[in-house]
Parts: structure tokens; C-alpha cells; sequence
């Protein structure tokens, strides 16, 4: 039995407590919540929360994950395997399957699939009647989250105004949503990158291997690290290299994951929880400036995105 | 032991910053994030650009705190923005709002989750206009920690005498709005945070000054709650009955889940339910599947009853010892948040905790002018209006005075048409 001896919090505790009190208030407020499960980082966090949070209960939501296609095959796996463990549903939607409805149209076939995904949730939002949607943003990785609420009210056509959003005071969330409007959740809004590996380390959370360092080949573009010949879950093969680029084989680890065609590692030797909160802590580039290509291509780029219904 | 552990952590403090860009609050944030190595080298080359951009020479810190796009081309400030820096021991979320006049909504909203307000003033100009603003509303909304911090010290030749006058104009503004007498502390530091002196560094130019520089005062400042002991409250989120039929030990389960916001709560305390008035024990607390002796403010816990009674989301859980009549009717201190003026021929909603109710306005007794903080008589209210009023509820509502509770004492106005929250109340 544990005693809390304490009269304060750690800066952990309090985040954890304020993560779940919202988690909960979506519970009580919404009537059809679900939870983005990417098998990421930030959303394996959200998974812990949840189960202090709900247990010995069942979540009061499903998880869900909008699949681009596109993502490393060992995230999946760990996607369908934690959900498994947990007991839990996991809804998989597909960007692939908007592209055969044609509500997603590429402008090439290599274009990136990655902001066609807020077409694929507002699909599955329709397809379920979802009145919110609890995600894994932070407020520390772009300035247009930095503004966001934590309960985020979005119209029918899924999108955000940052000009007229609902005054947020206190921990008095505002979930109450019209039909077809939605609400996106973040719970732990205020947790930084550093805070969320401190907190799994503190919690001995199970990772995606490709969060620890490793050998990979890439090329170097655009003075980004790009993973080229990255196999699917199917077996299929992308990002091969362009004819002039040389391939090297680095020791790399992903501080973020997704769409495999626009994340990209960092040269690390950290392969333990405790090694990466020593590099967090010593690093000089943002988690996006390193790692997000989708992002570098103006300033505005994900205020953009935000308003046409991403995340 | 895991590095997590390794530095003494001295849990999270939440502050808001007051003042315009004028008075330099944004190289201030600017300062603190840069100071404590919270900017890194990518932002600092896009703000560099930026800086070239727009033609300024040197590289300006006031840009780390530059806002959306959409407030770029407007040339205004939206809203809060939340930002975050750690100095190993402590992490800070800083509470950043838009200083003019009509933008009261966005200071009550970043001062609702502070526990401390930096109050900028530029050491050339003195107390103003805006300074009484930013100080009634930090003292409205209950901010137990007044820092008024005398800026640009640089431009007054770090002159020690403008800093004493500046003080004394001060005190003697707080005398006025009580600000001391309701038991605020109110702290002054001299500083420039151009040039970073007192900010993180001392610098040498104010040798004269001998307390701590403004982020040891932070680091010293008490996080939420602690200074006074606070009856117990927990608000029911949520209730947990599994009713596992494959599991007998669930199949009893029933736990009460919600977050203690104030005071504490131990196993075998004796708890009353409000507003049924129902009695019982704690049985246990738990956070997940693992489980505590007692639970402290701020966490967010389940609890299990000696008895089997009737709970739902809105009730409260309460020492019995400490049980207070919910009320029908709420006298409050509100500010209007709405572009649409209150209409006090509406029934309004009213969110207290995990609780609503409707709502009815029963009198406003007057408006407050933020800036000569005279009352005026009033039949309306307009957005960033801040007023004395009464409402009747149709639930009864487990209210404690705002002055004596920030959880329980605060409440929120909704506009069910809309289903826009329009206005944030704290009860007398």
C-alpha cells in the first residue's frame, strides 16, 4: 500500500491528476467520447491516464486510430497489441479507404498522406456520431496550439477558430456540443516532451522500438535525416531514395512518430527511457523543428491545418 | 534511482503575467525562456529571420511570445497563450494575456488558474491606469501572490529612488482595493528584463537591491493551496460500477471518482454527500488499481464507501464535520465574457463544479469601472463587464464565498442557445 506523505504534488502528480480529471469530465459530459490511439508516445501516456482514470471499469470510450497507411510497422503492432492487453476496442480508419471513396484526392501519388487524415476522422466522427474526440496535443509543440483550449470546440465541418473559441476558466470545461459539432480534448495539454518521458520512465511504459536508438538507412535531405526503403505492415516498401542520393546506415531514434513520409529521426545513441530524459534535457532543437517535416514549410502551417479540421 | 528522480522536485507553479508589450512583457517571458534554456536553437534562428524580416537589428525576445497568423494580420492579440519552462526543480506554466482594456475576459481567464501574478510596470511611467486594472482583477480573481515588477530600470539609470516612489504609489493604490488586508502578499523587484538584470542574473547595476531576483521568488512561491487548510471537497465526476459478472470481487465495486479540490481526506473520515445529506465512511482511496491512505487537494482519486448510498455526477462528497447547506440563491461578483449583452429576462445555465443548474437573474446591484473601480448602477452587462449580482437557481448548488475557495466558490455561465460559455463567477 502506498502512503502519500507528501502535503504538495510533483510536478508529475499534478499533471497526471489534471489529466485525468479531464478525461473524466469528457466522460461526464459527452455522450459519445472516443480516444486517438496512434501507438505514439503521447497517446501511450493518455493510455495510462485512462487506466487511472476508469479502472477496475472499462474506458467509457473506444480508441481509435486514422492510419494513413503510411506508418511504421512497428508502431502498428504495438498499437493493436496495447489495445489488446488493455481489453479495449480499437476502431482503425483508413486514409486509404477515403481515397477509394475519392473523398481524398492526392495531387500525386507521393504526395504525403498525412494532412488528408482530418478528412478520415471527420469521416469516422460522422460514421460513429462522435461528440468528442480525446487527442494527445501539447501545448509546447507549436505555437498554434499554445492558444488552444483544452476542451476545443469545433463546428460541423470539423473546423477550428482560434477567433471565436469559448473562454476556458478555472477547471470548468464546456463539452456541451449541438448535433454534428465536436469537441477535441486534450488532457495533457500542459505536459511538455520532457514531461511526458519523465512521466514514462516514472511509470515503466512500453514503447514502440523505434523510440530507441537504432540502425537505419537514410539519406540526408534538406539537412533533414529521411528513412528511405521503410517496409510496411504489408509488405510493401516506401520512400525509396531519389537516383543522387547517397544512402547511410546511422544510429538514429524517432523523437515522434507518424506518417512515415514526414517524420524524421535524430542521430542518438539513447536506447533506454532514462538515456532519452538525459538527451530531452540536453537537446537544442524543438521536437517539431527536428523531426517534423509537414512543419517547416511556413509558420503558419499548423494553425492552417488546425482550421481545417486536424489535429 | 532514474534521472526523474534525481533533481528534488519541487512540484508546479502557474503564473500569469500582466501588463502590454509596452511595459516589455514579452521579453520579459522572452527572458525567462531564454534565461532557463527553454528556447532552443531552431525557434531562436526562426525569430531571428523573423527579427531580419521585419528589420530590426537585434534579435527581438518579444517575438518568442508572437502570436497566429491571424493575429499577425490584424495587428491584435487574440487570447492566452500558455507557456512552459522548467528549471529542474520546478515547472511553470506561464499564463500570458493580452493587457488592454477590452481584453478584461482574457486577464480573468488567465488569472482563474494562477497562484501568482507578475504585475509590470515601467519604471519611467509609474503606476497607471492599467496597473490599478491588472491588480483589481488579480485581486478579484483571488491571486494570493502579487509581484509588481518595476521594469526598464535601464532608462531611469537604474535609479534606486524612482523604484522607492514607484512602491510607495503602490502601497498606497492596494491600501485602497485592500489588497494586503485580504491576507495577498505583495512583493516588489526591480528589473530590466532587456538587459536581464534581476530577472535570472543580477547583473551589476543594482547593487542597492538585496532581495532575491524574480525567478528565485518563484522558486520559493507557494504552488496552489498550501498556505491555508481548506475543508474538504470533492466533486463526483463519475461513477464507476463495473459489474463484472465474471469477477465477484467487482461485482460490489462502486467508486465515487473525482478530483479533491481542497483539503484532504483519510480512510475511516467520516463524509457526508451533498446535497442528499446522506452519511458514511471512507472504506477506501485508490488512483487506478494502486491505493492510498489518504488523498491530498489536486489529486484526482476514487473513492469506496462503507455504505451503499445513492451518487451521482454533481453531488458532492464532503467531511461530515464540514458539511455546508447548498443554496438556492447566489450572490456573486461576474464578468460578461459575450460579445451579446446579458439579458436578464433569460434563464441561463449555470456549470459549478461538476454540477448545473438553470438559472434566473435576480438583481444586478452594480458594475464596477476597472479603471476609477467606482460602482455604477446597471441594467445590462456588456462583454468585459465585471458586476455585483445575484441569480436564483432551480438546483440547489454546494457553494462555498470564492474568497475562501477557488474551487468551490467559482462558476460559469452558460448560454444554452449557443452553448457559449458567457460568463465566470465567483460567489460572495
Amino acid at each position: 500500500m502506498t502512503t502519500l506523505t507528501r502535503s504538495t504534488l510533483t510536478h508529475l502528480d499534478w499533471l497526471e491528476a489534471e489529466a485525468i480529471h479531464i478525461m473524466r469530465e469528457v466522460a461526464g459530459q459527452c455522450e459519445r467520447p472516443v480516444l486517438l490511439f496512434s501507438g505514439g508516445k503521447d497517446s501511450i501516456c493518455m493510455l495510462r491516464i485512462a487506466e487511472k482514470a476508469f479502472r477496475p471499469g472499462k474506458f467509457p470510450f473506444p480508441l481509435m486510430h486514422i492510419d494513413t497507411g503510411h506508418n511504421y510497422r512497428e508502431v502498428v503492432e504495438f498499437r493493436d497489441k496495447r489495445a489488446a492487453e488493455l481489453g479495449e476496442r480499437l476502431i482503425v480508419r483508413s486514409v486509404e479507404d477515403s481515397m477509394q471513396r475519392g473523398t481524398v484526392v492526392l495531387k500525386h501519388e507521393n504526395e504525403s498522406r498525412n494532412k488528408h487524415q482530418s478528412v478520415t476522422l471527420l469521416e469516422a466522427i460522422e460514421e460513429f456520431g462522435f461528440d468528442c474526440c480525446i487527442g494527445g496535443a501539447r501545448r509546447d509543440e507549436e505555437k498554434a496550439r499554445a492558444k488552444e483550449r483544452i476542451m476545443s470546440f469545433r463546428d460541423e465541418f470539423g473546423q477550428w477558430d482560434p477567433k471565436n473559441q469559448r473562454p476556458e476558466l478555472w477547471n470548468l470545461y464546456n463539452a456541451r456540443v449541438h448535433k454534428g459539432e465536436n469537441i477535441r480534448a486534450f488532457p495533457i495539454s500542459n505536459w511538455t516532451e520532457m514531461d511526458v518521458w519523465q512521466y514514462i520512465e516514472r511509470e515503466g511504459l512500453e514503447l514502440p522500438s523505434i523510440y530507441f536508438a537504432h540502425q537505419r538507412d537514410v539519406v540526408i535531405r534538406n539537412d533533414a535525416i529521411y528513412p528511405v526503403n521503410v517496409p510496411l505492415a504489408g509488405g510493401a516498401i516506401i520512400n525509396p531514395p531519389k537516383a543522387s542520393e547517397q544512402i547511410v546506415n546511422m544510429r538514429v531514434r524517432f523523437r515522434t512518430v507518424g506518417d512515415i513520409t514526414c517524420t524524421a529521426p535524430v542521430r542518438s545513441d539513447a536506447d533506454t527511457v532514462a538515456g532519452i530524459v538525459l538527451e530531452t534535457a540536453t537537446t537544442t532543437i524543438t521536437e517539431r523543428g527536428a523531426t517534423r517535416l509537414d512543419d517547416q514549410t511556413s509558420d503558419a502551417s499548423m494553425e492552417q491545418r488546425k482550421k481545417e479540421g486536424y489535429f | 534511482m532514474n534521472a526523474a528522480t534525481t533533481l528534488q522536485d519541487n512540484g508546479l507553479l502557474r503564473f500569469m503575467t500582466c501588463g502590454s508589450v509596452d511595459d516589455g512583457k514579452s521579453t520579459l517571458i522572452g527572458r525567462l525562456l531564454y534565461d532557463t534554456k527553454t528556447i532552443l536553437e531552431d525557434t531562436l534562428t526562426q525569430i531571428e529571420r523573423t527579427s531580419k524580416k521585419r528589420g530590426m537589428e537585434a534579435v527581438d525576445l518579444s517575438l518568442l511570445t508572437d502570436g497566429l497568423q491571424a493575429e499577425r494580420e490584424q495587428g491584435i492579440t487574440i487570447d492566452v497563450a500558455y507557456r512552459y519552462f522548467s528549471t529542474g526543480t520546478r515547472k511553470y506554466i506561464i499564463a500570458d494575456a493580452p493587457g488592454h482594456e477590452q481584453y478584461t475576459r482574457n486577464m480573468v481567464t488567465a488569472a482563474s488558474t494562477a497562484n501568482l501574478a507578475i504585475i509590470l510596470i515601467d519604471a519611467r511611467k509609474g503606476v497607471l491606469t492599467q496597473t490599478r486594472r491588472h491588480s483589481y482583477l488579480a485581486h478579484l480573481v483571488g491571486i494570493p501572490h502579487i509581484l509588481v515588477a518595476v521594469n526598464k530600470m535601464d532608462l531611469v539609470n537604474y535609479d534606486q529612488g524612482a523604484f522607492e516612489k514607484i512602491r510607495a504609489d503602490y502601497l498606497a493604490f492596494a491600501e485602497q482595493i485592500g489588497l494586503q488586508r485580504a491576507g495577498n502578499d505583495v512583493r516588489f523587484i526591480p528589473m530590466s528584463a532587456l538587459s536581464g538584470d534581476m530577472i535570472v542574473e543580477r547583473g551589476d547595476a543594482m547593487d542597492w537591491y538585496s532581495g532575491p531576483t524574480l525567478l528565485e521568488i518563484l522558486e520559493a512561491a507557494p504552488a496552489a493551496h498550501t498556505e491555508k487548510a481548506e475543508n474538504f471537497r470533492l466533486p463526483v465526476q463519475y461513477v464507476c460500477r463495473p459489474q463484472d459478472s465474471a469477477n465477484p470481487e467487482l461485482h460490489d465495486f462502486r467508486g465515487f471518482m473525482g478530483r479533491v479540490e481542497s483539503g484532504e481526506i483519510a480512510i475511516g473520515d467520516a463524509i457526508t454527500v451533498l446535497p442528499s445529506g446522506r452519511a458514511s465512511k471512507v472504506k477506501a482511496i485508490q488512483i487506478g488499481n494502486e491505493r492510498l491512505e489518504r488523498a491530498i487537494h489536486e489529486q484526482s482519486v476514487t473513492l469506496l464507501l462503507e455504505d451503499e448510498i445513492d451518487i451521482s455526477r454533481g453531488d458532492m462528497i464532503v467531511k461530515s464535520s464540514e458539511a455546508k447547506e447548498p443554496v438556492k440563491q447566489l450572490d456573486a461578483m461576474l464578468c460578461w465574457l459575450a460579445e451579446t449583452p446579458l439579458s436578464p429576462a433569460r434563464t441561463y445555465i449555470i456549470r459549478h463544479t461538476t454540477c448545473e443548474s438553470k438559472a434566473k437573474v435576480g438583481a444586478i446591484e452594480y458594475r464596477v469601472d476597472v479603471n476609477t473601480l467606482e460602482r455604477h448602477a446597471t441594467q445590462n452587462l456588456s462583454m468585459n463587464d465585471i458586476a455585483k449580482i445575484s441569480f436564483r437557481l432551480a438546483q440547489p448548488l454546494c457553494v462555498d464565498s470564492y474568497a475562501d475557495n477557488r474551487a468551490t466558490g467559482a462558476f460559469i455561465v452558460i448560454d444554452e442557445s449557443t452553448n457559449n460559455t458567457v460568463g465566470a463567477g465567483m460567489a460572495l
